[in-house]
C-alpha cells in the first residue's frame, strides 16, 4: 500500500471531532479512552519513578543517612504498589490495547464501550485512593503486603492501600472482559483467527489472566482489610489463622500478573520485528500458541516464591519443576523473534532498537529467572537484590521497552504527528545502557548476599550500589528524553502519513489519526497476517518514509 | 554445603552465558548482515517445525537437569544430619535471640564451633523474619506459631554476617548479626565461661514448676501419657491419624493440646497459651527431646505445618 | 445504502454481518458499534458468562480459605455450625431455587409476549430475593445476639463438639469460622442486593414495554447473574449449615 500525501487542510478525526473536558471525560470512543489512560499512567510512571529515585539516593551510602527507616520503608513499597498496580499491569493493555485492538481486528469499537469508560473511572478511583494513602502517611508492608505484619502490626494506610488495589483491579478485570468478548465476537468478515496480528493474541491471553486471576486478589485484599478492621485471625498465628496462607492466595494472583505485564510486550515486539525486518514472524503459530501457554502454565508456579517460606519440600520440588515449564514458550519466542531477523530486510528506526533492546534484557531476565526457579541457588538468593535485577529486566527491560517501542511505533497513528527520529534513537540508546548499569550490578549484590528492603547495608556492598545510583540517573534521562519529544512532536511534529512505517496491519488502513468510527467501510480480510511480501512487492526501494 | 550452591550457580552463568552470548550473537549478525539494501526483498519464511521442536526439547532438557540438581541440593539443605548440634532461636523485631541447647544464650551473635553439623530451631514471637546467613549459603523464613529449621556446618573460622531477610518493620535492616565460628578449643573455652545450664535442664525445671508431672508421670499411671521416649517416634491419635512427634507436635501440645488427642487418653489436658513464653517454651521441647535416647532429633523436623492445624502462639 | 448479507453457517468465524441501514431505524436498541442484533446478543452474552467466571474466581478464594481451615480444624467447625439454624438457612435454599424459577418464567414470558406474565414473574423474583436478605437479618440477628460476631464481643466459650461429649470447641478455631461464614454469606447477600437493582431496573424497563420476543436481552444476561448468585448459595448452604448434621 502506498503512503498517501500529507492531506493539507486538517482532516476530521477522533481528536478533533468535539472539543472539551466533558467530550474527554464521558466519551466512549476505545482511542480517547486510551488517551485518558496515557496521561493518567504517565503521571503515576512519574511519581513510582520519583520513589525509585529517592530508594537509588539513600542507597549510595551504606548507612541510613537520607531518610529514616520507616520513609525508606514506604518509599519501596509505594514504589512498589504504583509500578504494579497503577502503571505496568494496565500500560500497554490499556493504552495500546485500547486503541488498537478495535482497530486491528476491523471493528469501530470494543465490544463494551462504556465499560471501557467505567474501566478509567475505577482506574482513577482506586488511583486517587493511594495517592490519599501515599499522602496522609504511607504504607509500609512492602508491596506483597505479608501478614502478619500487615494486618496486626504495621502502623500505616493498609486498608486504604488494599482497597485502593482492589479497586484497581476492577479496572484490570473488566478491560481483560472487554477485549475477550471483542475479540471474539467483532472480527470483520474475513478476519480469522489464524490471520488475528500477534498483538491480538497476546492481549487475548493476557485478558485471561486478567480475567481469572485479579479476583482472588480481590478476595485475598478483602480478607486483608477485614482481619485488620476487625482483628480476625485468618492469617495470624496468635488467633488460629495461618500467614502462609496469605502468601498462598497473594500470589496465585502476583505470578500471573507479572505475565500480564510482560505478554503485552511481548505483543508489541511481534509486531514491530514483523514491520522493521519487512516479513511475517517465524513460526506465527508456534507464538500465538506459546502466548497461551504463558498463560495457562503462569497459573501453575506461584508457590516458587515462597521455596523458604515454609512450605514442604515435596511442595517445593513440585512447584519447581513446573517453573521450567512456563520458561519453555518464553525461549521459543525469543528464538522466533531472533529467526524473524534471518533473510529479513532490516531498518533500524527507533521502535525497532527497543525491539532489540527487549530481545537482549529480556533473554537476560528470563535466563536469571532459571536461576530462581533452581532451589539449589533460590535458597541463597531469594529476598536478595538478586530477585530485584531479576523482576526489573524483565518488567523495565522487557515490558517497559516494549510499551515504549509501541509508543513510538504507533505514534504517528495516535497523534497524527511524527517523532523526531535522531533523539528517539539517542532516548533508546540511553535507556538500554542505563538500564544495564542500574540492574546489573544487583545480580552481584545479591548474590554477594545484600538483602532486599534494606536502606542501610555493611560497607562493601557500596561500590556495586553506587554504580547501580549512577545508572539509574541515566535511564532517567532515556525516559524524560521521550516525554519531552513526544509532547513537542504534538505541536512541533511533521504530520505523519497514514502509514509512515508502510506497515501490514488493518490499524494502518485508517487516517492518522483515525477517525472515531475507524473505518469509513467496514474491511473484508482476504489476506494473511503480515503480509509484507505483498507489502513490498514493485517497492524496489521500500524505504520507509519517516521523518 | 556452600560449595555445592556455588557449583550449580556457576553452572548456571555458564549456561546462561552461553545463551547471552548466542541470542545477542544472533541478533547482531542478523541485523547487520540482513541490514536493508535497495532491491533486496525480505525472504518470507513461515516456520520450522523440526526447528521449533528442537528448541523447544533441548532447552527443556537443560532445564531438567538443573532442576534435579537444584532439587538434590536442596533437599540436603533441608535434612538436619542426626547428631547436629541444636541452637534455638526466637526472632523477634528487631534482634536475634539465640539459646544453645547447652544454655549459653547470645543475642544477635551465634557462636559455632568448625566442622560441627548445627542445627537451628527457630520461631517468632511476632512477625515473619528469616535467617540468612549468605557465606554458608543458607536462607530460612521464621515463622510466628511454629517451628521452621535450617542447619549449616561451617568450614572454616571467621565472622559472618547474618541478615534478616523478610521484611519485618522499621528496623528490618537493623536486624543483623554475626555467625562466629571457632576452632574447637576457642569454642569448648567460650562454652565454659558461664551459662545457665543446659536447656534441658531449664525444661527440666519447668516441667515440674507448670505441673506437668502431674499427668505425664514416667509410669503408666498418668492422665497424660508417659513422654520418655516418645520425642521422634510415631505417635497414634485418638481419630486414627498417626502423626511424628517432632518440635512442632510438642509445641502444639503445649499450646493447644485438644488438637491432637493421643488414643487412649481424655483431652483434659489445659492449655498453656499465654502462660510459656517462646524461651520457655524451647526449654521444655529440649526437656521432652532429651527423655529419647540416641535420636536427639527428628530428621524430617517438619518445614511443613503439622498436619492438620495451624499452631498457637502467645 | 448496503445491502443485507446473510452469514454462512459454514463460516469458520463469530464474524460481524453487514446489515442494511433502514434496520437501525427500527432496532433503536441495536448499538452503532454492532454490526447487527445477533452479534450484540452474541457479545452480550458472553461478557456475562466471563463476568460470572470471574465471580467464580472471586469466591472461590473464599471457599478456598474455607475449606482448609474446615479440613484442619473440623470438630470447631462442627461446632460453630451446629449454632447456626440450617432450617433457616435451608428455607432461604427453597427461596432462591424459586426465585430461579420465576426468572426463567418470565424470560419465557418475554419470549411468548406476555405481558403481564413477565412483570408477575419479575416482581416474584424480586419478592423471594427480598424474603432472601430477610430470613439473613433474622440469622444474623440470632448470631449477634448469641455473642458470636467476631469481634471484641465474640464468645465461644463451653460449646460441645458433636459426638464428643465432654469436648469442647476451641473458641479461636469457633471464631474463625464464624469470620469466614460472615464474610461468604455477607459477600453473597451484597450481591443479591446489586442483584435486586438490576431487577428493579428490569422491571421498569419490562413495564415500558423494551422486550420483545425479539429483544430481551438484558433479561437474559440478568437471569444469568441471578442464576449465579443462587448457585454460590447452594454450594455454601452445606459447606457452612450442615457441617456433620445428624437428623
Amino acid at each position: 500500500m502506498a503512503t498517501t500525501t500529507i492531506a493539507p487542510a486538517e482532516r476530521e478525526n477522533y481528536l478533533n471531532k468535539e472539543y472539551g473536558l466533558g467530550s474527554w471525560l464521558l466519551t466512549t470512543d476505545h482511542k480517547r479512552i486510551a488517551l485518558l489512560y496515557l496521561i493518567s499512567i504517565t503521571f503515576f510512571f512519574f511519581i513510582g519513578g520519583f520513589f525509585a529515585l529517592l530508594i537509588r539516593l539513600e542507597l549510595l551510602t551504606p548507612a541510613g543517612d537520607l531518610v529514616q527507616a520507616d520513609t525508606y520503608n514506604k518509599l519501596f513499597t509505594q514504589h512498589g504498589q504504583v509500578m504494579v498496580f497503577f502503571f505496568l499491569i494496565p500500560s500497554i493493555p490499556a493504552v495500546l490495547g485500547n486503541f488498537l485492538v478495535p482497530m486491528m481486528i476491523g471493528a469501530k469499537d470494543l465490544a463494551f464501550p462504556r465499560i471501557n469508560l467505567l474501566s478509567w473511572y475505577l482506574y482513577i478511583a482506586g488511583g486517587a485512593l493511594m495517592m490519599h494513602a501515599m499522602l496522609t502517611g504511607g504504607v509500609d508492608t512492602g508491596w506483597t503486603f505479608y501478614t502478619p505484619f500487615s494486618t496486626a502490626f504495621s502502623n500505616t494506610k493498609v486498608i486504604e492501600a488494599g482497597l485502593a488495589i482492589f479497586i484497581a483491579g476492577f479496572s484490570s478485570i473488566l478491560t481483560g472482559l472487554n477485549f475477550v468478548v471483542t475479540i471474539h465476537r467483532m472480527r470483520a468478515p474475513g478476519m480469522t483467527w489464524s490471520r488475528l496480528p500477534l498483538f491480538i493474541w497476546a492481549h487475548y491471553a493476557t485478558s485471561i489472566i486478567q480475567i481469572l486471576g485479579t479476583p482472588v486478589i480481590a478476595i485475598t485484599l478483602v480478607l486483608v482489610v477485614a482481619e485488620r478492621a476487625l482483628h480476625l485471625g485468618i492469617f495470624d498465628p496468635k488467633l488460629g489463622g495461618d500467614p502462609l496462607l496469605f502468601q498462598h492466595l497473594f500470589w496465585f494472583y502476583s505470578h500471573p500478573a507479572v505475565y500480564i505485564m510482560i505478554l503485552p510486550s511481548m505483543g508489541v515486539v511481534s509486531e514491530i520485528i514483523a514491520c522493521f525486518a519487512r516479513k511475517r514472524i517465524f513460526g506465527y503459530t508456534f507464538v500465538a500458541i506459546s502466548s497461551l501457554s504463558i498463560a495457562v502454565f503462569g497459573f501453575l508456579v506461584w508457590a516458587h516464591h515462597m521455596f523458604v517460606a515454609g512450605i514442604s519440600v515435596y511442595a517445593a520440588l513440585v512447584f519447581s519443576l513446573l517453573s521450567y515449564s512456563v520458561a519453555v514458550p518464553s525461549a521459543i519466542k525469543v528464538f522466533n523473534w531472533t529467526a524473524t531477523l534471518y533473510k529479513g530486510s532490516i531498518h533500524y528506526d527507533a521502535p525497532m532498537l527497543y525491539a532489540f533492546g527487549f530481545l537482549g534484557l529480556f533473554t537476560i531476565g528470563g535466563l536469571t529467572g532459571l536461576f530462581l526457579a533452581c532451589l539449589g541457588v533460590d535458597m541463597h538468593v531469594h529476598d536478595t537484590y538478586f530477585v530485584i535485577a531479576h523482576f526489573h529486566y524483565i518488567m523495565v527491560g522487557g515490558a517497559l521497552m516494549g510499551y515504549l517501542g509501541g509508543m513510538h511505533f504507533w505514534w504517528p497513528k495516535i497523534s497524527g504527528k511524527l517523532y523526531p527520529e535522531g533523539w528517539a534513537r539517542l532516548a533508546a540508546l540511553i535507556v538500554f545502557i542505563g538500564f544495564n548499569l542500574t540492574f546489573f550490578p544487583q545480580f552481584i549484590l545479591g548474590y554477594l548476599g545484600m538483602p532486599r528492603r534494606y536502606y542501610q547495608y555493611p560497607p562493601e556492598f557500596q561500590v556495586l550500589n553506587v554504580l547501580s545510583t549512577a545508572g539509574a540517573t541515566v535511564l532517567g534521562i532515556g525516559y524524560l528524553l521521550p516525554m519531552i519529544y513526544f509532547l513537542w512532536s504534538m505541536r512541533y511534529g511533521k504530520p505523519a502519513p497514514d502509514n509512515p512505517w508502510n506497515a501490514a496491519g488493518l490499524e494502518w488502513q485508517t487516517q492518522s489519526p483515525p477517525t472515531t468510527f475507524n473505518f469509513e467501510k467496514e474491511p473484508v480480510v482476504t489476506w494473511e497476517a503480515y503480509n509484507y511480501d505483498e507489502i513490498d512487492a514493485g517497492h524496489k526501494e521500500e524505504v520507509p518514509v519517516v521523518g | 554445603m556452600a560449595g555445592n550452591v556455588d557449583a550449580l550457580f556457576i553452572f548456571l552463568v555458564i549456561i546462561s552465558g552461553l545463551m547471552t552470548l548466542l541470542i545477542f550473537g544472533a541478533v547482531i549478525y542478523f541485523a547487520a548482515r540482513y541490514r536493508h539494501q535497495r532491491g533486496v526483498q525480505a525472504e518470507q519464511i513461515e516456520g520450522s517445525t523440526p526447528l521449533e521442536v528442537t528448541w523447544s526439547i533441548i532447552p527443556l532438557a537443560v532445564f531438567m537437569v538443573i532442576f534435579a540438581w537444584g532439587a538434590v541440593v536442596y533437599f540436603k539443605s533441608r535434612t538436619p544430619p542426626r547428631d547436629a548440634t541444636e541452637v534455638y532461636v526466637v526472632a523477634k523485631q528487631w534482634m536475634w535471640k539465640m539459646e544453645h541447647a547447652e544454655g549459653q544464650r547470645e543475642i544477635n551473635e551465634l557462636h559455632v564451633p568448625v566442622g560441627r553439623d548445627v542445627k537451628l530451631i527457630m520461631t517468632s514471637q511476632d512477625v515473619i523474619h528469616s535467617f540468612f546467613v549468605p557465606a554458608f549459603r543458607m536462607k530460612q523464613d521464621v515463622l510466628p506459631g511454629r517451628y521452621t529449621v535450617a542447619w549449616f556446618r561451617a568450614t572454616q573460622p571467621g565472622t559472618y554476617h547474618l541478615f534478616c531477610s523478610q521484611y519485618c518493620g522499621t528496623q528490618h535492616s537493623g536486624m543483623i548479626g554475626s555467625i562466629i565460628v571457632m576452632e574447637p578449643a576457642q569454642y569448648e573455652a567460650w562454652m565454659s565461661g558461664g551459662s545457665t545450664g543446659p536447656l534441658s535442664a531449664t525444661g527440666e525445671k519447668l516441667f515440674a514448676e507448670l505441673g506437668c508431672s502431674t499427668c505425664h508421670r514416667t509410669d503408666t499411671q498418668g492422665r497424660g501419657p508417659n513422654l520418655q521416649g516418645v520425642f521422634g517416634k510415631p505417635v497414634l491419635l485418638q481419630d486414627g491419624r498417626t502423626v511424628t512427634a517432632d518440635e512442632n507436635y510438642i509445641r502444639e501440645s503445649i499450646l493447644d493440646p485438644g488438637a491432637k488427642i493421643v488414643n487412649g487418653f481424655k483431652p483434659v489436658m489445659p492449655t498453656f497459651q499465654g502462660l510459656v513464653s517462646e524461651e520457655q517454651l524451647n526449654a521444655l521441647v529440649a526437656y521432652v527431646k532429651s527423655l529419647s535416647p540416641a535420636a536427639q532429633s527428628a530428621t524430617k523436623t517438619a518445614n511443613a505445618a503439622p498436619q492438620g492445624s495451624g499452631t498457637q502462639v502467645q | 445504502m448496503r445491502v443485507t448479507k446473510r452469514r454462512s453457517p459454514l463460516s469458520d468465524s463469530n464474524v460481524a454481518v453487514q446489515t442494511s441501514v433502514h434496520e437501525d431505524v427500527h432496532r433503536p436498541e441495536l448499538l452503532h458499534h454492532f454490526a447487527d442484533p445477533q452479534q450484540q446478543r452474541n457479545s452480550a452474552s458472553l461478557g456475562m458468562w466471563i463476568f460470572l467466571a470471574t465471580e467464580v474466581m472471586f469466591f472461590g478464594g473464599l471457599f478456598c480459605a474455607y475449606l482448609i481451615y474446615r479440613n484442619w480444624y473440623y470438630a470447631d467447625f462442627a461446632a460453630a455450625s451446629k449454632s447456626i439454624n440450617a432450617a433457616l438457612g435451608g428455607t432461604n435454599t427453597a427461596v432462591l431455587i424459586c426465585s430461579s424459577l420465576t426468572v426463567v418464567l418470565a424470560i419465557w414470558a418475554a419470549e411468548t409476549s406476555r405481558r403481564a406474565l413477565m412483570l408477575a414473574m419479575l416482581a416474584l423474583t424480586m419478592f423471594f430475593g427480598l424474603g432472601f436478605l430477610g430470613i439473613k437479618g433474622v440469622e444474623y440477628h440470632d448470631k449477634f445476639v448469641e455473642h458470636h460476631v467476631p469481634g471484641p464481643s465474640f464468645s465461644f466459650e463451653h460449646e460441645q463438639i458433636p459426638g464428643h461429649p465432654g469436648q469442647y470447641a476451641n473458641p479461636q478455631h469457633a471464631e474463625i469460622f464464624f469470620a469466614l461464614y460472615f464474610i461468604m454469606t455477607g459477600l453473597h447477600a451484597l450481591h443479591m442486593i446489586v442483584g435486586l437493582g438490576i431487577f428493579t431496573w428490569l422491571f421498569v424497563m419490562a413495564w415500558k414495554g423494551r422486550f420483545t420476543p425479539e429483544y430481551h436481552t438484558p433479561l437474559e444476561i440478568g437471569g444469568l447473574y441471578w442464576h449465579f448468585v443462587d448457585i454460590i448459595w447452594i454450594y455454601l448452604f452445606p459447606l457452612l449449615y450442615l457441617i456433620d448434621r445428624h437428623p
